[in-house]
């Protein structure tokens, strides 16, 4: 029997303790009608060899490719140490950490990770984490809603990825709260300044600025900072940690600082995965902790004075306060933390800074070679970090399967969220591109855009380009 | 030791970061940070070694017996890490084409096929993160019901007095009003509060079963009845549902709507805290509110479906298509169970429950329900040792501590005094068991003899008991060398 240890006479002996004849007997109070009928769609079991046989089978037809998608996910070498140790049982295994003396080495673990967020990002204050960032940025509007009382609405600029804004919409739209999108600059590709000041600000609880955005621009958030807090606006910052090794910390934007900073921690040493399990992040001002949802811990002593760690500030959570929570959350990845903070500390200031400077370089030699092509062109004038949009002259689905052919994921066709900028790619190559997967990418992406501008107009007609 | 407090400047682990110091001098400096970050400058083996350290601090299933009640801490099959964690799968991006990913969704699209088979629900979408974040799902998918049919007088989710936090949180997060029902003295849903609760107002009533007393709800059709009948719908919590797998199925106990907490029945780990998953079932009147994406099979193939195929859904409840490793996790978990394997989890969780529970109370200790069976949990109550000893429930559970057992629940549900809620889960051996019960034993004995040796309680683990009350006072969640 897989995973459970019973031999046959200790199941006699424990029935005859309990004083029933049978296993079955235990279910006694489960009416006779509600008895399931066997399962139908669950197959046969298979043992280990068997499984990993079929895992690998299938793992391996998914193959590995020579990877330039970001848009909120970014491959980044993960340092052999980090998952050698997250694996190891006594964190892989263990619950939340309830049990305080029993659970040091997860508080403290958790304790500096969120001293670590909190310099990342330069606000006082960090949690233990959250479930992605998408829904963190939802959580952060619940929490300035909460924190302005009866202001019920979001400015949301369009530079934030699409699939956010809709993840947040989810989340909170049952809670009567509106999300006001904001234009952006089509040369800069930016939220500028002129553009959100149109904006009326009544019963607007906060602004969320993004850095960088979702085309990799960076956006001018000293300035929109000081507007909305000019306006009695709370100001969330959705930010990419890896980033914040080079850019400045949302702490320190304009002359008060963003109030909550937020963000997807995927990069800190998490595999892709095919999109999870992640961990989002948030930090705030010392005045918004008690609308803080989610784990934090806080660091004390024990009854000989010893220094120690223990959850603290449960009376915002589900647990106590049931209906009043904060949130429903119970969760923090901890796991995906765990990896996080040892691959912080392995990385160090230095080692992270160039992790994130060598990201932005090869994007930068991305972005040049890509746009000498024909029928290529760099979208945007502004600055940006490690990430950048192209313009097509070709369908961004037809040219990404031609290079999947060639062991190219290119990009990501930003066509059907964004159609007024016409047939364009987001692109990325972070530190873990080489020259020659740049030069590749240009090779092929040339050969493929000029075989379709060669394309016969017959050809053109069929696909209804015409 | 703080990994800070290994920290010496300029110290750096040139084998983990580019080799070159790459310019970025096209980004102007308004836009750089002044000064770093302060990230410890520490070596890779003082890294290794600091978390290794760290590591052997906890308590886990790999090292302890871990009865935490309403959590199902069994063992966590190495297979299912290794397997889930192959290149293919760890290396694709969410935003590749289906084409990359075919193998893994057929991973997906069979879980599905498993957790609708296991639940007996018509549709399974395996998008929310958590099982907060699925019982989220499962009450916006009631609330776009009753929308889409133009019924927005339903305002009021009903949830039972004994229920989980996240019941009445998630309720409010759906913009409902929360109405309490009160349990009766064997430990059931009080069916004539019930009746006298529901009316045009209601949305909906959430319930776990087994209960979180433990106890297998039998008045279940009788309930499903009532709220339907008042045109609510009925939420499955599923967090209980290692105690009837296989067994029941929630959809033939007449539940509209359900959410699994894949951490709990497959088994995927608890990694301190999460990541975990929380897919969610729903009968045919709530097929088209399910959140997206989730794996459709069109011919040999496998598709994400979108808004563009369920536009009424509730939505993305998160930016990928959810916790993909914890459910290649789960998947793998019940492949190697197979049906004949899942039937006996609920058997033998349920024999270990009531086996404890039977040793237990042949020693002395009272149960809060002593009449009832157990399902695959059962609660304790030390009310008697408070009044004689003025030992409480929580002195007990740290002096389990020095013995080599992790707590159980300890406080919860709320309406039982100086209780716990022991679930030993199907993992376990009958030695681990008996040792269990002798140490308890032991400490109620120590109990009485020298409370102050329980009251002052632990003495063996890392540190000694926490002073709590500080560090909510005097809040540190932040280290600072200054």
């Amino acid at each position: 029997m897989p995973f459970i240890p019973h031999t046959e006479s200790e199941v006699r002996e424990m029935v005859e303790v309990i004083g029933v004849d049978s296993i079955d007997d235990l279910f006694e109070e489960i009416p006779e009608k509600l008895r399931a009928q066997a399962l139908s769609a669950v197959p046969q079991g298979l043992n280990e060899m068997d499984i990993g046989r079929v895992m690998m089978e299938r793992a391996g037809s998914d193959g590995v490719y020579v990877n330039f998608i970001g848009g909120g996910a970014y491959e980044h070498h993960i340092p052999a140490a980090v998952w050698e140790l997250t694996t190891r049982g006594e964190f892989y295994s263990a619950y939340t950490p309830y049990q305080a003396e029993a659970s040091q080495g997860t508080l403290q673990l958790l304790y500096e990770f969120q001293s670590m967020m909190a310099s990342l990002t330069g606000l006082p204050v960090s949690n233990a984490s959250l479930y992605d960032g998408a829904s963190a940025l939802a959580e952060a509007v619940l929490a300035a809603v909460r924190a302005k009382k009866k202001a019920t609405k979001i400015l949301m600029p369009r530079t934030i990825s699409p699939v956010y804004r809709q993840v947040v919409n989810t989340i909170v739209r049952n809670q009567g709260i509106e999300l006001i999108e904001l234009p952006f600059s089509e040369s800069g590709g930016h939220t500028p300044l002129e553009m959100v000041s149109q904006q009326a600000t009544d019963d607007v609880a906060a602004l969320v600025v993004p850095q960088p955005n979702f085309f990799g621009v960076l956006e001018d958030v000293g300035a929109l900072t000081d507007w909305a807090h000019d306006r009695g606006l709370l100001v969330i910052g959705l930010v990419n940690p890896m980033a914040m090794a080079l850019l400045e910390p949302p702490g320190s934007w304009g002359t008060q600082g963003a109030d909550i900073a937020v963000g997807e921690g995927q990069a800190l040493g998490v595999p892709l995965s095919s999109g999870g399990p992640y961990f989002g992040f948030m930090c705030c001002n010392q005045s918004l902790i008690r609308q803080m949802p989610g784990r934090i811990v806080g660091r004390t002593v024990d009854t000989e004075g010893t220094p120690g760690y223990t959850l603290t500030l449960q009376a915002r959570e589900q647990h106590i306060r049931r209906s009043k929570a904060t949130s429903n959350i119970c969760t923090n990845q901890g796991l995906m933390v765990t990896a996080a903070t040892i691959y912080m500390a392995l990385l160090g200031p230095d080692g992270l800074r160039r992790v994130a400077a060598q990201c932005h370089a090869n994007t930068r030699q991305l972005l040049d070679a890509l746009g000498q092509i024909e029928g290529v062109e760099k979208l945007f004038d502004r600055p940006f970090f490690h990430e950048g949009v192209l313009r097509l002259t070709q369908e961004p689905v037809a040219v990404l399967r031609a290079l999947e052919a060639q062991g190219i994921v290119g990009g990501i066709d930003l066509s059907g969220d964004y159609p007024q900028m016409g047939h364009t790619l987001l692109v990325c190559a972070t530190e873990t591109r080489t020259d020659a997967d740049i030069d590749s990418y240009r090779t092929h992406l040339e050969r493929i855009m000029s075989r379709r501008r060669l394309d016969p107009p017959c050809a053109q007609k069929v696909a209804g380009n015409v | 030791m703080l990994i800070f407090e290994l920290s010496e400047p300029t110290r750096r682990n040139s084998s983990q970061a580019p080799l070159e110091d790459a310019a970025v001098a096209d980004i102007p400096q308004e836009f750089l940070r002044n000064e770093p970050a302060s990230l410890p400058e520490v070596s890779e083996l003082q890294v290794v070694r600091h978390y290794t350290r760290l590591s052997q601090r906890n308590f886990s299933i790999d090292t302890h017996f871990y009865p935490l009640g309403s959590c199902t801490m069994k063992y966590n099959p190495r297979a299912c890490n290794k397997y889930a964690m192959l290149p293919g799968f760890l290396m694709r991006h969410p935003q590749s084409a289906v084409t990359t990913g075919q193998g893994f969704m057929q991973c997906l699209y069979e879980l599905q096929e498993i957790l609708k088979d296991v639940t007996g629900m018509k549709g399974v979408s395996l998008t929310p993160l958590a099982g907060a974040q699925g019982e989220f799902a499962g009450v916006a998918m009631i609330r776009a019901y009753h929308d889409s049919r133009n019924d927005h007088n339903r305002s009021e989710i009903l949830v039972p007095d004994a229920a989980h936090g996240t019941n009445p949180a998630t309720a409010t997060m759906c913009g409902f009003k929360v109405r309490e029902i009160p349990t009766d003295d064997n430990g059931d849903v009080d069916v004539e509060a019930l009746r006298a609760a529901v009316g045009p107002h209601t949305a909906g009533l959430m319930l776990t079963n087994p209960s979180t007393l433990g106890i297998f709800e039998g008045h279940i059709s009788e309930i499903a009845d009532i709220v339907h009948q008042a045109g609510g719908l009925l939420y499955y919590d599923g967090a209980n549902l290692n105690a009837i797998v296989g067994k029941v199925k929630p959809g033939d106990m007449g539940f509209d709507v359900i959410h699994m907490n894949l951490h709990k029945t497959f088994s995927t780990p608890h990694g301190g805290g999460g990541p975990g998953a929380g897919p969610v079932g729903v009968n045919d009147r709530l097929l088209p509110f399910l959140p997206i994406p989730m794996v459709a099979r069109d011919g040999g193939e496998y598709r994400w479906l979108t808004e563009h195929d369920l536009p009424q859904s509730i939505g993305r409840l998160s930016a990928g298509m959810g916790n993909a490793g914890v459910l290649l996790r789960a998947y793998i978990y019940a492949r190697l169970l197979g049906k004949e394997g899942m039937n006996r989890v609920a058997e033998y969780a349920t024999l270990n429950a009531n086996y404890l529970m039977a040793l237990l109370r042949s020693r002395g200790v009272d149960m809060a329900y002593p009449k009832r069976r157990a399902a695959h949990e059962f609660i304790v109550t030390l009310k008697a040792l408070k009044d004689e000893t003025g030992v409480i429930a929580m002195d007990v559970a740290k002096r389990l501590l020095d013995k080599g057992y992790h707590a159980p629940t300890v406080y919860f549900p709320l309406l039982v005094p100086e209780c716990f809620l022991v679930e030993p889960t199907e993992t376990e051996s009958k030695q681990e068991l008996d040792g269990f019960a002798d140490a308890l034993l032991g400490i109620i004995e120590e109990a009485r003899r020298d409370p102050q040796l329980v009251q002052s309680a632990p003495h063996t683990t890392p540190v000694k008991r926490l002073d709590e009350v500080k560090a909510a006072r005097e809040l540190d969640v932040v280290w600072n060398d200054g």
